[in-house]
């Protein structure tokens, strides 16, 4: 009963809109942010999966039993029982343990690439979108001729030359990844560019990148934010892509596109093999985009 | 009809007019062959970046020095980079892309065998995805927050998070192993083959030309499949762009206006609503055309087209570096000219850019 109250009311101190600090404001913004999440089941699944995805890439050693990579061919192609929830592929090596690490090369591509892209994109679309003239169009010229090749074939040529493995896969993926976030920064630097605030800024004699980083990059955030949120599916479809035609992730390294591939060979006797790793690939990706989803309509209303 | 109008309307500011849709053609023409540099460069480049060595590819391990020093040269590869990059130029020019290591031919014919199959393929899972997306967007948006609009959400969603490799095989699993309802892959039986010869490429268009029925439904049979998983994740893009399309639309006030004049619903949504959707259709129609491309890669794997797609990765898997770079350049150029005619179209259609 005491800690209901309690709760009662943080709630209330949050849901003020009576601010007595920043600090407030600012947990106040995130307050209602996690409340709009919540009241859309569908974004908070996509939340709740994406959670799960994480949780299990950390504690992959803990919530299975087998080594990923220990073959036992005397157990190989084994239908799903107790002992093997999803069964064994063609080495004998539990399919379950595999996609459990596979987790983590998922998420380690994903992330790997955001962190790389994200900054990129910014920088250039912002750069281009604050100088304009003829910066502009050069950055902008070259971001669409990266756009107008279709996004794996780009990333295959580049893998195909960088060679197969899963830091070149990463490389490959961001080439393709980042023009479309600098076309945005872009955009919305544009809508800011001629803001009060910010020729207020300039003429305080604020340098470019101080303008760029204090305030232009804080209200690009969101949109670009949420447009990460939904790239992450396309990403992890484009590493399964590569995995599935041999150019990511390198056997033995447990990765589901590739385990999908493998499992190809012993479609009409082990079905699990490439079902399963697929449902895998679907469940997150799709969470990715429910969370994306959820997230626009929650930072950018317009579109909802 | 609307195009009519224009060519009427001839006043004394039309030789202005002319002047400055010159220059509109002359930017959009340089845009256009800078695109294609750039394409170039980036095809260049990753054919440096290749650690295999070009001359060994070609002339093999076991020759001696000499030679070696003979072909390094004959390649031009002491020559600077931008030398290189000249003669790649003019190679390009020429719509020489040097030899395949696999088929034998020159890239450029192989090429020119295998690309109909794929735009076979691509078109007509654009028209499939155009076909039921459009719809479906448009209802969503017109019964916004029904379980019509929740149902087009999920559908689309769920095309956008499909592998696409992996549906593929699903299909082939169940459809063709379990129920014999499909052909296990390629295009045709292979007792069909070679029988009609014709002048599009495509073996539908052809057969229907060459009245070859048998032929027709061997190919129709073939491409089902594959055309309906890959118009499946067009349909996941377009419904979802129309949809937006037209919830912006429907709250524009002249819709007000139409249903006060007592329109009904259809004439408002489609007469009115739709019609000023169609540009932007148009252009993400196009898109997603070329994102199809990247589709078909990993779907003509999974059926044995043999398109494109199927001819790039065996290129790949044989680190056959011609082949793969000419695929990659005719993709890259295909969604040039894509792009560039939804473009011209849409200069045609939507009176605002005239």
């Amino acid at each position: 009963m005491t800690q209901n109250s309690s709760f009662t009311s943080l709630h209330n101190w949050l849901i003020n809109e009576e601010f007595t600090s920043t600090r407030q404001a600012r947990l106040h913004k995130m307050y209602v942010a996690w409340l709009s999440l919540l009241a859309n089941p569908l974004a908070f699944t996509g939340f709740l999966v994406v959670l799960s995805l994480i949780v299990v890439a950390i504690l992959a050693p803990a919530i299975t039993s087998y080594d990923p990579y220990s073959q036992d061919l005397s157990r190989a192609l084994q239908p799903l029982s107790w002992q093997h929830w999803f069964g064994t592929d063609e080495f004998g090596r539990d399919v379950y343990t595999r996609l459990v690490y596979g987790a983590r090369t998922t998420l380690y591509i994903s992330i790997l690439v955001t962190i790389i892209v994200a900054p990129i994109g910014f920088l250039i679309g912002a750069t281009a979108g604050y100088l304009g003239g003829w910066v502009d169009i050069v950055l902008m010229r070259i971001t669409d001729i990266f756009l107008s090749f279709p996004s794996l074939v780009l990333a295959l040529a580049f893998s195909a030359s960088l060679g197969p493995g899963i830091e070149n896969a990463v490389i490959a993926i961001a080439l393709t990844v980042w023009p479309p976030i600098a076309r945005l920064a872009r955009a919305e630097t544009l809508t800011f560019r001629n803001a009060d605030f910010v020729v207020a800024a300039e003429l305080q004699g604020a340098g470019m990148i101080r303008i760029l980083v204090r305030h232009i990059v804080p209200l690009c955030a969101p949109s670009v934010v949420v447009r990460l949120t939904l790239n992450m599916s396309s990403i992890i479809l484009t590493a399964a892509g590569l995995g599935f035609l041999g150019l990511g992730a390198q056997p033995p390294m447990p990765e589901w596109g590739a385990m999908a591939a493998s499992g190809r060979q012993y479609l009409l006797d082990a079905w699990w093999l490439t079902t399963i790793p697929g449902v895998a690939i679907l469940t997150v990706s799709l969470a990715f985009n429910l969370l994306g989803d959820g997230l626009r309509d929650i930072l950018d209303p317009r579109n909802a | 009809m609307i195009s009519s109008q224009a060519t009427t309307v001839k006043g004394p500011g039309s030789g202005k007019k002319l002047l400055s849709g010159a220059r509109k053609i002359a930017t959009s023409f340089a845009v256009i062959l800078t695109t294609l540099l750039g394409l170039l460069v980036i095809t260049f480049v990753i054919g440096r970046l290749v650690p295999a060595d070009p001359v060994i590819a070609a002339i093999g391990d076991q020759a001696d020095q000499v030679t070696y020093d003979r072909v390094y040269k004959e390649m031009g590869l002491d020559r600077p980079l931008y030398v290189q990059f000249g003669h790649y130029l003019a190679d390009v020019v020429r719509l020489d892309f040097g030899q395949s290591h696999i088929t034998k031919n020159t890239v450029s014919s192989d090429l020119a065998r295998v690309f109909p199959a794929t735009i076979e393929l691509a078109t007509l899972a654009t028209l499939i995805g155009a076909g039921f997306g459009v719809p479906l967007g448009v209802i969503s948006a017109v019964r916004k927050g029904t379980w019509v609009d929740h149902l087009g959400r999920v559908v689309g969603l769920l095309g956008y998070s499909t592998p696409i490799f992996w549906l593929g095989t699903i299909v082939i699993l169940i459809f063709y192993a379990k129920f014999g309802l499909i052909p296990g892959g390629g295009r045709i039986d292979i007792y069909n083959e070679g029988l009609v010869e014709g002048p599009t490429g495509s073996l539908l268009l052809d057969s229907i030309l060459a009245g070859e029925w048998e032929v027709f439904f061997s190919a129709l049979h073939h491409v089902i499949a594959p055309a309906l998983i890959l118009g499946y994740a067009a349909m996941a893009y377009l419904s979802r762009m129309s949809r937006s399309f037209m919830l912006e639309q429907l709250r524009q006030e002249y819709i007000l206006t139409a249903r006060a004049k007592g329109l009904g619903q259809r004439a408002v949504v489609w007469r009115h609503a739709f019609r000023n959707i169609r540009v932007q259709l148009l252009t993400v129609v196009a898109l997603a055309y070329c994102g199809l491309l990247d589709g078909t890669v990993l779907i003509e794997t999974v059926f044995a087209w043999p398109g494109l797609g199927q001819y790039l990765t065996s290129a790949l898997f044989f680190a056959d570096m011609n082949a793969v770079l000419g695929s990659v350049l005719l993709i890259g150029m295909i969604s040039i000219a894509i792009n560039l005619l939804s473009d011209i179209v849409y200069r045609f259609i939507d009176p605002r850019t005239r």
